[in-house]
């Protein structure tokens, strides 16, 4: 059986639109960092349906691209957390209302 | 046989997804975030794309989700509390994310018949496929990504540091 490529695409925008509910209603910044990577891997889904789509490489480097990005992203961000819990005591973001440490 | 994985693994990720969103305690999120991206790797498998899938489960599963356990354990992160600020996001964020995905699947469902359909084994890209698009036509955007890992390590290594 042959599953349509519009499938993929679909379930890709369903957990992209989750991702940004998460991002909109939680109020740990942990998780809300997590919703990104949500975000960012319902991207990557639809990049190797288009990839699969018109046979071509170029969509999986994109998704590679991506993927070494967000490592990177998530390094510095998980510092940044670390760094502001130091300093505040808390995780929850309405108490974090200024950019200084 | 394509079709039967698609079903299971694509519910697997948006059960993990949608459990991400209903757990409040952020371990159980970063649990379950954990298998929406394994099962992603199964669907880049299904899609042809073999070394992205297994880079998906080191990568993704592996370094990064690590990381974000090893820091929740390392604050001690709790159960998160209900703020007023809150209130604001679901009115704002209900709709708003209800027309962002009803826009997005109507476009797909539209065009399904140009999009056609994937078979399996179709559309394999080998390791050896990729890397030669990656080394031969792509190498300075590789090179640059490895500086940009370098920047983001000593980043991280200077703001996670203790202050003296």
């Amino acid at each position: 059986m042959d599953v349509p490529i519009a499938w993929y695409l679909i379930l890709s925008a369903a957990l992209f639109s989750i991702g940004v509910f998460a991002f909109l209603i939680k109020r740990n910044i942990i998780t809300i960092f997590m919703s990104i990577e949500l975000m960012l891997n319902a991207v990557n889904l639809a990049f190797v349906a288009f990839a699969h789509h018109w046979h071509q490489v170029s969509g999986q480097i994109f998704v590679f691209f991506v993927m070494v990005v967000a490592a990177a992203e998530a390094a510095v961000g998980l510092a940044i957390i670390i760094s502001v819990y130091r300093s505040r005591e808390t995780l929850n973001v309405d108490q974090i209302n200024l950019m200084k440490l | 046989m394509h079709l039967a994985l698609f079903v299971i693994f694509g519910l697997f990720c948006l059960g993990g997804a949608l459990n991400l969103l209903l757990q409040r305690h952020p371990i159980n999120s970063a649990l379950s975030l954990i298998v929406v991206m394994s099962s992603l790797a199964v669907l880049y498998l299904l899609l042809g794309a073999e070394f992205l899938a297994l880079a998906q489960i080191i990568v993704y599963s592996g370094a990064i989700m690590v990381l974000f356990v090893f820091v929740i354990m390392l604050l001690n992160a709790g159960e998160e509390e209900k703020t007023h600020g809150s209130r604001a996001a679901y009115l704002a964020g209900i709709p708003g994310v209800l027309a962002l995905f009803c826009v997005l699947a109507s476009t797909y469902v539209t065009l399904r018949t140009s999009f056609g359909q994937a078979r399996l084994g179709n559309f394999i890209v080998t390791t050896e496929e990729l890397s030669r698009v990656l080394f031969r036509n792509l190498l300075l955007p590789f090179e640059v990504t490895s500086i940009l890992i370098l920047v983001a390590i000593l980043g991280a290594v200077v703001l996670a540091r203790k202050e003296q």
